[in-house]
């Protein structure tokens, strides 16, 4: 049982909680996930653990209502309990100075782009965010994502804000301009999926951090598969981020959707 | 024999009843026969499927049994229950005493006696099975029989334990391996915690074997027993990840026992095995065990296939294959490549597949599957096999029938082809000896790692095994570490 302690409306459908966890705040890094269950009938889904204040004992989580499980969760209020919540879960992200960093995140994956971009900044990196949504109301955390970047380009689809355009677009601005030693994705699979195939083309290696369908995260049940290099990997321990360039994204959109209803 | 033994045969009541019936007519009663949901019946409920002994039949039952000089039975248990002992006590009415005896060296009677392969261990060394060529003593039918009987009179002995010691011992891992463990230190003293990676306990008892084999109410009641006695347990704390070895060590833990099992799944890395309604074993029975996703209530989802086929011949596959049963499928196939008589699930699993209508693949391979546009499985290709020479274990090597396939359609595949030793422990803590399979090196005599306060038993050091193995481990290493910290402590 983990008691919310506050929770903040970052748009219409994404809300940002601090959830009292004193061990998971202390043993996670950048790149970590949680799993968490809501009620006894609740199901198991991860969510990226966006940052923690190891002094207050509690994490951050940024989560987008999309069904009924995340529905589930952003109906809770401060005081409220999370039935069950176990990590920090997944392979911390590999932080060092890589020189220049692209950090390229869509819609919700802005959050758990957020301790990735600080970690990298802080190892000393050039940090160049590009941020992407569909409209303006869904570009979150700004604020807190110019604290840690030398730049930030954000981008729309309806043009409400920022440039109008995709976020390959953006990134493929910063590439053209610029040496990038390092691509950091996270968003919808189909985002990454055509962000790593334009890094791919500028030859740039790509981190993407995978968003599968999961059940224990702790590497018991294969849910989570995905086809890497010609081989299956689990995104819960082996994962979640993977070179994207070596990442079956057809595949990986394709098992996304098998339990849709 | 050992002196033991001996002096409990002795003893006059055993003596009266051994002269009550002579063994000449003993040995003409007819086994006795488990009471059972009828088939169809039951492939539509999670209602455990064997009924259980009445209190006649069991009686009846245990008249068989010779009470032996050298009761052979003994040497086939792999915790060396006194059979006879308990047999013995059931036939002069003492159930209570007979569950007694049970807990003298078994830690989950109530498990064993319903989910042991009996046919390979103990009642394979019965006197009637060795000697008579004739059906032996059903041990575990009655093993069952007196641990129910005692769960159910509501006159459990919550064991006596040693006044507390104050020395904290950490359990990784709630299967019948650190419940075993956690039961006798508790017993002996310590201040015992159980840390659980699942929001449940009671590992491959609770997330794997299903109700209709083994009700989890039995489950709960043991855990019950361990928290009466005073062994703390923390659901969703991953040793290794939520907490490391180092936090153990500065909370005070004096010692380690590592009982995490073999949770990772096999695949068989053939192509179109990532297709939509494939999945592992694991994640089948997961969902729908740990899960409840049958329950329309919950918010997991699960496959409901008409046509599934479950890959393999294990136990976790007669589990799997007769979910899917349950769950409405219209065909349930096993798919096996060597032939019935090596499948390494208990003969009465297999029996019970039967009645329940499965269909069985036996010298079958699967080759590759076909998908439909949107990616869910269609059918697979299963290639012939034909039985050639025996290989290192003794079983007859499958060999493929050059040429001869054939396609079978289905919407639903488990792949059920073993489990391999969970990495976390041997991957996150330091001063682990750790072999080219997974699993932890232990000193077999005292299941002492090569850090000297972890021990571990069950299936991380043996593979897949079973629960009273795993069960028999937790004992061991209970009894060598509190010799090990006595030592210590001088
Ligand atoms: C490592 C990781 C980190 C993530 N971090 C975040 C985050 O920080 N914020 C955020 O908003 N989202 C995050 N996600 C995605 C989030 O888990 C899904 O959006 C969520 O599970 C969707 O569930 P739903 O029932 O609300 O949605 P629906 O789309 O209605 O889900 C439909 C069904 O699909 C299945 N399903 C889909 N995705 C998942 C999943 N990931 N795990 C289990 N089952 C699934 C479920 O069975 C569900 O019943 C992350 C995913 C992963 C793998
Ligand atoms: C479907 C199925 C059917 C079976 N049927 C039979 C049968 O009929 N008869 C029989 O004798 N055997 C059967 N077996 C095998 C038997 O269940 C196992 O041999 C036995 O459960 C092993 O016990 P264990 O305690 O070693 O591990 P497990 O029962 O696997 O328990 C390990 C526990 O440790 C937890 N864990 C792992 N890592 C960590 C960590 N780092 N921190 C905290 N917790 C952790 C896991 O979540 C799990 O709960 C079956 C197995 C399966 C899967
Ligand atoms: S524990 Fe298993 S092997 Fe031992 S007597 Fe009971 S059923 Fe037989
Ligand atoms: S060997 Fe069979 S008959 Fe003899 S004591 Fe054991 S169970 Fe009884
Ligand atoms: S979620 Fe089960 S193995 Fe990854």
């Amino acid at each position: 049982m983990n008691k919310i302690v506050s929770k903040e409306y970052l748009s219409d459908r994404v809300v940002k909680f601090e959830v009292e966890a004193p061990l998971i705040s202390k043993s996670r890094k950048a790149g970590h996930f949680v799993i968490v269950r809501v009620g006894k009938k609740g199901e198991r889904v991860p969510y990226t653990i966006a940052n923690a204040d190891v002094k207050n004992g509690t994490i951050t989580l940024v989560i987008q209502k999309v069904g009924k499980s995340s529905q589930k969760v952003c109906e809770l209020n401060v005081g409220d309990y999370i039935t069950d919540m176990v990590g920090p879960l997944g392979k911390a992200t590999h932080i060092e100075n890589f020189g220049t960093v692209v950090c390229a995140g869509g819609g919700v994956g802005i959050a758990p782009m957020l301790p990735i971009m600080r970690a990298m900044k802080e190892a000393g990196n050039r940090v160049i965010s590009v941020l992407a949504a569909r409209t303006k109301e869904l570009i979150i955390l700004e604020e807190q994502v110019r604290e840690y970047s030398d730049e930030v380009i954000i981008m729309t689809d309806d043009g409400s804000y920022g440039n109008k355009g995709l976020i390959t677009a953006g990134v493929e601005k910063v590439i053209q301009r610029e040496k990038v030693d390092l691509c950091v994705t996270i968003g919808p699979a189909i985002m990454m999926k055509f962000v790593s195939e334009l890094t791919k083309k500028y030859d740039v290696p790509t981190v993407a951090s995978l968003n599968t369908i999961m059940v224990d995260g702790t590497g018991m049940c294969g849910a989570c598969r995905v086809t890497v290099g010609g081989q299956t990997r689990f995104v819960c321990v082996d994962g979640p981020e993977f070179d994207a360039h070596q990442v079956d994204f057809n595949e990986m959109l394709m098992r996304l959707k098998a339990y849709d209803r | 024999m050992s002196e033991y033994l001996k002096a409990e045969r002795a003893q006059e009541w055993r003596e009266a009843l051994r002269k009550s019936i002579k063994n000449k007519d003993r040995i003409t009663i007819p086994r006795v026969k488990m009471p059972e949901v009828d088939p169809v019946v039951r492939s539509r409920t999670y209602d455990e499927v064997n009924l259980g002994l009445t209190p006649e039949l069991a009686v009846n039952e245990s008249h068989r049994c010779l009470d032996c000089v050298d009761p052979t039975c003994i040497t086939g248990c792999p915790v060396e229950i006194n059979i006879p002992k308990f047999i013995k006590n059931i036939e002069r009415g003492e159930f209570l005493e007979a569950a007694k005896t049970l807990k003298e060296t078994s830690a989950l009677p109530a498990v064993c006696g319903r989910v042991c392969p009996q046919e390979r261990q103990c009642e394979s060394q019965c006197f009637y099975t060795l000697k008579l060529k004739k059906e032996p003593v059903a041990i575990g039918h009655l093993e069952r029989f007196a641990a129910d009987y005692e769960r159910m009179s509501g006159n459990i002995s919550i064991p006596e334990t040693a006044p507390a010691n104050g020395i904290r011992i950490a359990v990784v891992g709630s299967g019948p391996a650190g419940l075993a463990f956690a039961g006798d230190m508790v017993k002996l003293g310590y201040d015992v915690t159980v840390f659980e990676a699942l929001h449940e306990l009671g590992g491959v008892l609770r997330y794997g074997i299903p109700e209709f084999r083994l009700p989890n109410d039995i489950v709960d009641v043991e855990i019950d027993g361990l928290k009466k006695m005073g062994v703390k347990f923390e659901t969703n704390c991953i040793v290794g990840k939520t907490i490391s070895q180092e936090d153990l060590k500065a909370e005070g833990f004096k010692g380690i026992f590592v009982g995490s099992g073999a949770g990772l799944p096999n695949f068989m890395n053939i192509p179109g095995e990532n297709l939509i309604g494939i999945m592992s074993c694991n994640e089948y029975l997961t969902r729908v065990n740990l899960m409840q996703a049958a329950d329309p209530e919950s918010d997991t989802p699960v496959y409901k296939g008409k046509k599934v086929a479950v890959v393999g011949g294990g136990n976790t596959a007669m589990d799997a294959v007769r979910t899917a049963r349950r769950l409405g499928a219209e065909r349930a196939m096993i798919i096996y490549r060597r032939s019935e008589e090596e499948m390494p699930a208990r003969v009465e699993e297999i029996k019970h597949a039967k009645e329940e209508g499965i269909e069985f693949y036996t010298l079958h391979n699967p080759l590759r599957y076909e998908g439909d546009e949107l990616g869910h499985v269609q059918r697979m290709l299963l290639q012939r096999m034909e039985l050639g020479a025996p290989d290192q274990s003794g079983r007859r090597r499958p060999v493929a029938i050059e040429g001869d396939t054939i396609w079978l359609e289905v919407d639903e595949v488990i792949v059920s082809v073993g489990v391999s030793p969970n990495p976390l422990i041997p991957q996150s803590f330091d001063g682990m000896e750790v072999t080219s399979w997974g699993t932890i090196v232990v000193n077999s005599d005292t299941m002492q790692t090569a850090d000297e306060m972890i021990f571990a038993g069950g299936d991380i050091v043996r593979g897949g095994a079973t629960v009273i193995l795993a069960m028999g481990d937790g004992r061991k290493a209970a009894k060598a570490m509190d010799q090990y910290l006595a030592d210590a402590m001088i």
